[in-house]
This record gives structure tokens, C-alpha cells and sequence, in this order.
């Protein structure tokens, strides 16, 4: 047995080891019938986007554009989408849209709610502070590991991962926006009679929207980031491109993937942004997202 | 008790403290066994922003709360709305105590017997104009048509029928202001409470909305909570004036009694400066001779009377009195006649002076 200053080193990886495997094997059931809804959505979201013409979803992806953004950002997307298909990546550009687009809804139908919730129990702040702390500034890379002990290797155990992985910022940033919703405002909504509840759907929740769409955009890029890095678990898409092509030295293969995995990211930036694209906003946007992949890994 | 007072009783005040911080939910518990306040502030070591006020407001009357900051105005008025649950004492409002009410009584208080009107206007800005106006309607669960009803009323009181359907960043601080206002009224409420609603605007605007709010009082005649650290304000506007120091109640007079007789060095220091015959009024000539017997005495034959608005400044009055005998107006509350001789409105205003001068 290894030793380390004389006494054995802690077994601590067999202790983990036999209890993943008595919990794991005890509640299958359970971790299997979290992924169904995952499951369901991915696979509806990726078989319409596959088995479609790749002519009508770009069609239908650039009209969305241009009618969420403005004409300019449509032809963007057209251009965009167009390209992945053109470089041979057009199956894997969809299975990563589906992947990102899955995690998205859920994090938003998880992280919305538990924001709410922290902000109007006096105290779970406290409680959820550190605990969000942590998941944050926890490496991308080890959510692997729990994920994998739980709920195996492949795409849905990859979009779960995406969706535990981005889902703190938002629950934080709608704490933050209905904390900072100014006190008169509230004092407003209570002088003139309002209940718990139409406190918040009148005042808090609209006064906070604007800190939860800028939630909605981290955990949109913050997706990106992850499905490209849950390729290690066996998630399809453009990032099992990218590592296959790091794996095999294949500098071509590995760049075009990371070049339709930007196109991708630009293209969600811009259509949750919502208004159209200056120049300005697309350096910014690379900022970001450099930041984003240098804190996650 | 001057004509100017209804004597009837909205709101009461009974000993009201309130000690914000952890030490507070120990106090609270030393007052509810009959404690002495001073002595749980020494031993917990707390301060106090609000100490054992007591006070009457009268239906129909502007009630002026004047302190400077920290003096506890606010938290006094946030009190009697519930905003703030005081640590002992308590509070009725027409008869119904709210310290320990259920939070359905006082939703019902809210929506239908008191209003408030914010400092920084508190108006939502992801609605309109008109929504804002409605907010209270729409909170007690009023029809659509009856809202655009009451809306559109409201909002011609206030002088701005036609920003309805505008956005609230489109208006300027006194329409944010009037919007106040209006949203207040809406609900058609007993009582107002104003927690420094002219403090962030312009000096013009300020007296212009001030006029508004005694234009619109003689109409509607509410019971007003009017906070301000603004003694002109206060004079200018208030029926009767509280003053705060400290937490604590230093005078409550009506504007004149203020000026004549100042109960310490603090309240004299605020009266010293104030223009006596700008802000006092008719009405404060009517607090200072209450209605009596004599009043309706026969006029001298062939003197003119000067028939003026209750709310003329003294200076007007002044102005106009040299070529009359009597002094002719109605009392803002009660609408009764009264008349003074010329006489008496000058020994007034003499009386104004020898008590600053005394001093």
C-alpha cells in the first residue's frame, strides 16, 4: 500500500467507490426517471432538426432571426447555419443546438423558480449563497464526475451536466434583481393593499426582468460552454467534434468544429439580446465569451 | 376647539415606539409586561427612532409632521400604514386598532381607507400612466371598466386627462408627482399619507403643487398625513403641525399657536425665520378667534368689507385692508362666515412679531 509520511494514504477513492455502487444500484429508478423529461425534449428537439430538410431550418432559423432581431441578423444566421452544413458538420451542429437548447429550458424552469423562492424566504439566502458559491466557482470538468456516477456516459447525462452547470448564475442573478428592486417600489405595492402574491407579479418580477434576461444569457453561454466540454462523457455534437480532432491531431477537423461552435454561440447571443447586432456588441460578445471559457476551465 | 377641526377622530396614536435592530424583539417584550422604555433603550444598550408618540388626527384636516431627518416622520407615518409594526404601542385607525391586526384586515385598510403618496414618487415603470393611476383598483380586484372610469376621473383632478396612455418616462418630476397623487385618490381613500411628496421637486414646482393640494383639499376634504422637513411647507399647508425631535413629539399647534408660542428653544428656532405674513393665512386668523357669539355683531353702517379666500396670505390681507372695515371669508373647513374687523386682523399680525421679539 502507498504511503505518504509514513502512514498509508486515506482510502477514500474505495470508500466513494462502494458507496456510489450501493446508492447508484439501490436508486436506478430514481436517477432514470429524472432523465425522461431531458431525454424526451432532446430527442424531439434533435429528430426535427435532423430529419428535416437542412434548406427549411435554415429557412425557419433565419426568418426567426430577423423577426426577433431585425434583417440584418437573419442573413447572419442564414450565412451561419449555412456554413456548418457546408464545412460537414451539419448532424452534429444540430445535436449541440438541440443539447444547448434543452439545457436552456430547463435551467430557466429550474432556476427561475428557485431564484423567486430564495429571495421572498427570509434566510434561504443565507442558506443558498454559499452553496451557489461553490457550484460556480466549482471547474466545469468535476460536474462530470457526479453526473457520470449517476446517470452514465452519453448526450442526455451530457445535458444534464449542462443544466446543473448552468443553472447557479441564473438562480443568483433573479435573486439579485428582485432583492434590488427598489424599496419604495415595494412599499408601494404593500401601501396600496397588494398580497405576497401580487407583490411580485406586479412589482418585483416585472422591476426584476431586466437582471433575469441577463441570468438567461449567462446560462445560455455558459451552456455553450459545457456541452462542448460534456463530449468527455460521450455527449454528441460539435464538441465530440472538436475532441475527436484534438485526440487524433487532426488540427482541420478540430478547427472547423470550433469554428461552428462560435457560429452557434453568436448566433443564441444574438437572438436572446434581441435587438440588432452593432460591431461593438459582437467584440463584446467575444470578451464574454473568452471570459466565460477561461473561468470554466 | 377652533372651527377649523371637525373633532372627529381618524386616526389615534397611543404611545407608539419603535426600535429598529436585533434589540428590538427584547424591548418589544419589556414593554408588552408594562416596561419603561428609557430604561429598556439604557439596558439594551438601543436607540430608539421613534419614542412614545401620541397623537389625534381629525377627519378633513391637514396634519403636518415636521422634523429633520432622522427625527422618526417617517417611520411615524410608515406606522399607521402598517409599513412598519412599531415595538409598543397603538395605533387605531376609525376606530380599528392595526398593531396585532391580521394582514387581511389591513390589506382591506389599504385598499380602501388610507392611501400614500411616496417621496420619489414610487410609480411603477413598466406600466402606464393610467395603469399606475389604477394599481390600487386592479389590487382590490375592480372590472376593467370600472377602473378606466375612475381612472379618467382622476387623473382630469390632477390636471393630466390626456397622459393617460403615456409611459411614466415621459413625464416630468411634478406629473410624476401629480401621477402620485392621482393613484392615491383613485381608490377614493379616507386618509392620505404624503411622505415628503415635494422634497425632490423644484421650488416652483413645489409651491405650484402645493396650491394644487389646498385647491384639491377644499374639494375633497381627506384626512392628510403631510410629512416634510420643510417649516414653511409645514405652516403653509398644515391644519396643525406636529414637530419631531429625536423620535420624540416637541409641539403639536396649529401654525399660528406655533409662531406665537413656541414651547422650547427647537421649535422657536424654526419659527424665528419663517415669513409670518407669506405663510400664514386667513385660516390661521380663524385658529386664533374661534367662532364666538359675538362674531355674527352688527357691523358698523357704511364700513366696506374685504372678501377674501380662506387661504389668502396674511400679506394679501394686509395689502387690501387699508381701505376697508371688515375682513369678510369662510372657514376652509367648517364653510361658515366669518368676519373680522380690520382692527383685529392687524393686532394679528402685530401678536405675530412681539412673540418672535420677545424671545
Amino acid at each position: 500500500m502507498d504511503r505518504f509520511v509514513g502512514i498509508p494514504v486515506l482510502p477514500l477513492d474505495d470508500w466513494i467507490q462502494r458507496f456510489v455502487d450501493g446508492f447508484v444500484a439501490s436508486y436506478r429508478p430514481f436517477f432514470q426517471l429524472l432523465r425522461l423529461p431531458i431525454e424526451y425534449l432532446l430527442q424531439s428537439v434533435a429528430q426535427g432538426l435532423i430529419s428535416l430538410p437542412p434548406v427549411v431550418v435554415i429557412v425557419v432559423l433565419a426568418a426567426l432571426a430577423a423577426w426577433r432581431v431585425g434583417l440584418r441578423f437573419g442573413i447572419f444566421v442564414a450565412l451561419a447555419t449555412f456554413t456548418m452544413g457546408w464545412l460537414g458538420l451539419w448532424n452534429e451542429s444540430m445535436t449541440s443546438i438541440s443539447v444547448v437548447a434543452t439545457a436552456v429550458c430547463f435551467a430557466a424552469l429550474i432556476g427561475i423558480p428557485a431564484g423567486i423562492l430564495v429571495a421572498e424566504f427570509a434566510g434561504a439566502w443565507r442558506v443558498a449563497k454559499p452553496v451557489l458559491d461553490v457550484l460556480q466557482t466549482t471547474p466545469s470538468f468535476v460536474y462530470l464526475v457526479p453526473v457520470v456516477m449517476l446517470f452514465g456516459i452519453g448526450t442526455v447525462p451530457g445535458t444534464i451536466a449542462t443544466v446543473v452547470f448552468a443553472t447557479p448564475p441564473l438562480i443568483k442573478l433573479t435573486y439579485l434583481g428582485l432583492a434590488g428592486v427598489s424599496s419604495e417600489a415595494v412599499e408601494a405595492g404593500v401601501a396600496f393593499g397588494s398580497t405576497r402574491l401580487q407583490l411580485l407579479l406586479h412589482v418585483k418580477l416585472p422591476l426584476a426582468l431586466k437582471a433575469i434576461e441577463a441570468g438567461l444569457n449567462q446560462t445560455i453561454m455558459l451552456s455553450i460552454v459545457m456541452s462542448t466540454i460534456a463530449a468527455m462523457i460521450g455527449a454528441e455534437g460539435l464538441g465530440l467534434t472538436v475532441l475527436r480532432g484534438i485526440a487524433r491531431l487532426d488540427i482541420g477537423m478540430a478547427t472547423t468544429g470550433g469554428i461552428s461552435l462560435i457560429l452557434l454561440a453568436l448566433i443564441f447571443d444574438g437572438i436572446m439580446q434581441g435587438r440588432p447586432r452593432r460591431r461593438s456588441d459582437v467584440v463584446g460578445f467575444f470578451r464574454r465569451l473568452q471570459r466565460r471559457v477561461l473561468v470554466a476551465s | 376647539m377652533s372651527d377649523a377641526r371637525t373633532n372627529v377622530e381618524v386616526v389615534r396614536v397611543d404611545h407608539v415606539s419603535k426600535v429598529f435592530g436585533p434589540a428590538e424583539s427584547k424591548i418589544r417584550k419589556q414593554m408588552k409586561i408594562g416596561g419603561n422604555l428609557e430604561q429598556a433603550l439604557t439596558t439594551e444598550n438601543a436607540a430608539a427612532a421613534l419614542r412614545e408618540v401620541s397623537l389625534v388626527v381629525e377627519k378633513g384636516e391637514i396634519f403636518a409632521i415636521m422634523g429633520l431627518s432622522g427625527s422618526g416622520k417617517s417611520t411615524l407615518v410608515r406606522c399607521v400604514n402598517g409599513l412598519i409594526s412599531p415595538t409598543s404601542g397603538q395605533i387605531w385607525i376609525e376606530g380599528t386598532a392595526i398593531c396585532g391586526a391580521s394582514a387581511r384586515v389591513m390589506r382591506m385598510l389599504r385598499q380602501r381607507r388610507m392611501a400614500m403618496v411616496f417621496q420619489n414618487f414610487a410609480l411603477l415603470p413598466h406600466m402606464s400612466v393610467g395603469e399606475n393611476v389604477a394599481f390600487g383598483l386592479m389590487l382590490r380586484g375592480e372590472s376593467t371598466d370600472a377602473r378606466r372610469i375612475r381612472v379618467d376621473e382622476v387623473l382630469e383632478l390632477v390636471g393630466l386627462a390626456d397622459w393617460r396612455d403615456r409611459r411614466i418616462d415621459e413625464l416630468s418630476g411634478g406629473m410624476k408627482q401629480r401621477i402620485g397623487l392621482a393613484r392615491a385618490l383613485a381608490t377614493n381613500p379616507d386618509i392620505l399619507i404624503m411622505d415628503e411628496p415635494f422634497s425632490a421637486l423644484d421650488p416652483l414646482i413645489r409651491s405650484s403643487l402645493q396650491d394644487e393640494l389646498l385647491r384639491l383639499q377644499q374639494e375633497l376634504k381627506k384626512t392628510i398625513l403631510f410629512v416634510t422637513h420643510d417649516f414653511e411647507e409645514a405652516i403653509r399647508l398644515g391644519n396643525r403641525i406636529l414637530i419631531m425631535k429625536d423620535g420624540q413629539s416637541v409641539q403639536v399647534g396649529t401654525p399660528a399657536q406655533l409662531i406665537r408660542q413656541p414651547a422650547d428653544a427647537y421649535v422657536q428656532a424654526f419659527t424665528a425665520h419663517a415669513d409670518r405674513l407669506a405663510f400664514l393665512t386667513m385660516d390661521a386668523l380663524i385658529e386664533a378667534f374661534p367662532c364666538s357669539p359675538d362674531d355674527s355683531r352688527e357691523q358698523e353702517p357704511g364700513a366696506s368689507v374685504l372678501h377674501l379666500a380662506p387661504h389668502t396670505p396674511m400679506v394679501d390681507v394686509l395689502a387690501g385692508l387699508q381701505d376697508h372695515g371688515y375682513v369678510a371669508t369662510t372657514c376652509t373647513r367648517s364653510g361658515r362666515p366669518r368676519l373680522f374687523p380690520s382692527r383685529q386682523v392687524v393686532q394679528f399680525v402685530g401678536g405675530l412679531y412681539t412673540a418672535q421679539r420677545s424671545r
